[in-house]
């Protein structure tokens, strides 16, 4: 028994037969592919006959390549026969003989298209998004007035499940975010003003800074990143299960079951979690007002009540539902919108977070123009 | 569909199961089992629902741990072998799970392509050729290879899940309830397609399926499953004399007269 497969032209008579002998076998194939084609280059003309009686062993790779090389060597309908096939084998070739020759797949001449597909499909994405934003908050506010009629159909079990997750369990690390960007900006403030002398102004800004912007954005930022992410994998998966299409058919709505209670949750939680936040910054940058730029924390309590008025925090807990709103809606749009695929699942995620973010941040704009406007 | 006597078989286990048990928690699901599968053969793995059909199959693959006994496939002890050995015995077996498990973001022709780039040097040619080919002998057209999973029905998805454990033309193939999910013809032909591969390629296979058309048509050997062992292994008419009450159930019911009467 050869170690190596051989194929080999040999003239019987004034015909012409190809012996192949050896393992014709999946290791093999470089080898082999190369030999079929030496054959089928120099082949054509006379007789010829494809003799497997030398073969050791054959699987179907071997047997594909003596198809190949027998229709290859196919002129005017007339096929090579194939001598010496055993019956084991014959079945095997019998089998990849009724494969169809498939046209190979076919790349576009132009290089520029992909580049240029991908910016349509991005412009058309982007138009999607808007159109799946105002659709689900739609079928959001139709399950809001259907709630109000019926208060008690609300999920109450799923609700305080997912506050759990998204409040609870997210508490300690807003606090410890907040509570060293509070540190931070107190740092910065006291080293900056310092050189006007003008330490004392620090805990206006950090009052200012913290109340209206920094504690209501560093969560929103930080829930998108924790829950919407969460709440877009969640539905994700169980739209690739199809479990959101039996909930369907068996008459509930998904907007129901699934996103008022998130989107409930992220309400409260929300606001809840942005006014921790804005203590621990408050507390962190009073900390370190203290013990680096030296100011007591009787001072720095009286000033903080100078300086800032209840507006400001008013205008941070105003802002705090909507930004729930947002990141609540865009990561349940982004979860309806998986596919079938793991990929999928993926890039939704990670579109959800990218989205809510700016979103967030777009809204934390609009606001600031509002506000300025009604003097606020 | 004749029921081909199986051939004379040199008795060397390809698998060969001593004394396996596996554990979930408290509950014991395989208790001190025992199987051995000739090489050449056509097992067919039968039991009630639950009984712990996957869990052997996942046990022999070496997904799930085991609390004791071992197990050799192809002669190599996979506790005891090393990382090359391990990869060797992967190249020679397929495995087609009960979900399919096709990898989602991969069109159909790179799930079967996945296994064979990894293993062999091929050309792209001859990839896309062997990818079609494969396709073929399980019965599904050309055009299927650049579907998603996602885009599949579920005999599809069963049948493009058995091209991929065929890839790299392994010795041993494990098919976890490969008919189910697939019309009659189409079972049958996929019963025909394992006769002929064994035939062909010397192909073992242990095939865990509930269809008693698999296992008259397809079977050379019937193992049974029950309360952790293996309360039963022989042929087809030995199953049916035995008088062991599920077993009478099983082979005796309605639903296997109709198949025989049939
Ligand atoms: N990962 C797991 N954790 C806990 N229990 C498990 C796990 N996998 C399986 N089981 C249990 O082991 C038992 C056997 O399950 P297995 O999937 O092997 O059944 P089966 O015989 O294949 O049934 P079927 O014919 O329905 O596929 C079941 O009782 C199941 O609940
Ligand atoms: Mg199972």
């Amino acid at each position: 028994m050869d170690s190596n497969p051989t194929l080999e032209k040999v003239a019987k008579g004034n015909a012409l037969a190809l012996c192949a002998a050896g393992p014709w076998t999946a290791p093999f194939a470089p080898a082999l592919e190369r030999m079929v084609a030496e054959a089928e280059a120099s082949g054509g003309g006379g007789t010829i006959s494809i003799d497997v009686s030398q073969v050791s062993r054959l699987d179907t790779f071997g047997a594909w390549l003596i198809e190949r090389l027998r229709r290859s060597l196919t002129n005017g309908g007339v096929e090579p026969p194939i001598a010496g096939l055993s019956a084991a084998y014959a079945s095997l070739v019998n089998e990849v003989r009724r494969v169809q020759s498939s046209d190979a797949p076919t790349t576009s001449p132009l290089r520029l298209r992909a580049p240029l597909e991908q910016i349509g499909r991005s412009v058309v994405g982007f138009g999607d998004t808007l159109v799946n934003l105002v659709a689900m908050t739609g079928a959001v506010t139709v399950s809001t007035l259907r709630l109000l009629r019926h208060p008690l159909s609300f999920r109450l079990t799923s609700t305080v499940h997912h506050l759990e997750q998204v409040c609870w369990r997210a508490v300690p690390i807003v606090v410890l975010i907040t509570f060293l960007i509070g540190c931070i900006v107190a740092q910065q403030g006291i080293f900056h003003f310092r050189k006007f002398g003008a330490d004392v102004f620090v805990v206006d800004m950090l009052g200012v800074l913290v109340l209206r912007e920094l504690g209501v954005l560093l969560v929103a930022i930080m829930v998108a990143g924790r829950s919407g992410s969460a709440y877009t994998a969640e539905l994700g998966s169980m739209k690739m299960r199809e479990e959101i299409d039996a909930l369907r058919t068996m008459g509930f709505d998904p907007t129901d079951v699934l996103v008022m209670p998130r989107l409930v949750a992220l309400l409260l939680a929300v606001p809840m979690l942005t006014f921790l936040g804005v203590i621990a910054a408050l507390y962190g940058g009073g900390l370190v007002a203290w013990l680096y730029g030296g100011v007591e924390p009787d001072a720095f309590l009286m000033r903080l009540r100078d300086s800032i008025s209840i507006d400001h925090f008013i205008v941070g807990m105003i802002k705090a539902p909507v930004m729930a709103l947002v990141i609540a809606v865009v990561a349940c749009v982004e979860g309806m919108a998986v596919q079938g695929s793991a990929e999928s699942l993926g890039r939704h995620t990670t579109s959800s977070v990218v989205k809510s973010i700016f979103f967030v941040i777009v809204m934390d704009g609009l606001f600031a123009i509002i506000f300025a406007s009604i003097g606020m | 569909m004749a029921k081909s006597m199986p051939k004379k078989k040199p008795a060397e286990p390809i698998i060969r199961v001593r004394d396996v048990t596996v554990q979930f928690g408290a509950t014991k699901v395989l208790d001190g089992l025992d199987l051995d599968v000739q090489r050449g053969e056509i097992l067919g793995f039968v039991g009630p629902s639950g009984a712990g059909k996957s869990v052997l199959t996942r046990t022999i693959i070496g997904l799930v741990p085991k609390i004791s006994g071992s197990i050799e496939v192809f002669g190599v002890d996979l506790d005891k072998a090393n990382a090359r050995e391990r990869r060797s015995v992967e190249r020679r077996w397929g495995i087609l799970f009960q979900q399919g498990a096709l990898f989602s973001s991969l069109t159909v022709r790179q799930n079967i392509q996945f296994p064979v780039r990894e293993y062999l040097k091929l050309s792209q040619r001859l990839l896309d050729e062997i990818t079609i080919a494969k396709l073929a002998m399980v019965g599904l057209r050309p055009e299927v290879a650049d579907r998603m999973p996602s885009e599949l029905s579920g005999g599809m998805i069963k049948r493009v899940a058995l091209a991929r454990a065929l890839a790299l033309d392994p010795e041993l193939v494990f098919l976890d309830e490969p008919t189910s999910g697939l019309d009659p013809i189409g079972a049958g032909e996929f019963d025909e397609l394992v006769r002929t591969l064994q035939r062909t390629l010397g192909l073992t296979v242990f095939m865990v399926t509930h269809d008693l058309d698999s296992l008259h048509t397809a079977c050379d050997r019937i193992a049974v499953l029950g309360d952790g062992k293996i309360i039963a292994a022989g042929s087809m008419g030995e199953m049916k004399a035995s008088r062991h009450p599920w077993l009478r159930q099983y082979f005796h019911g309605k639903r296997a007269r109709a198949v025989a009467g049939a």
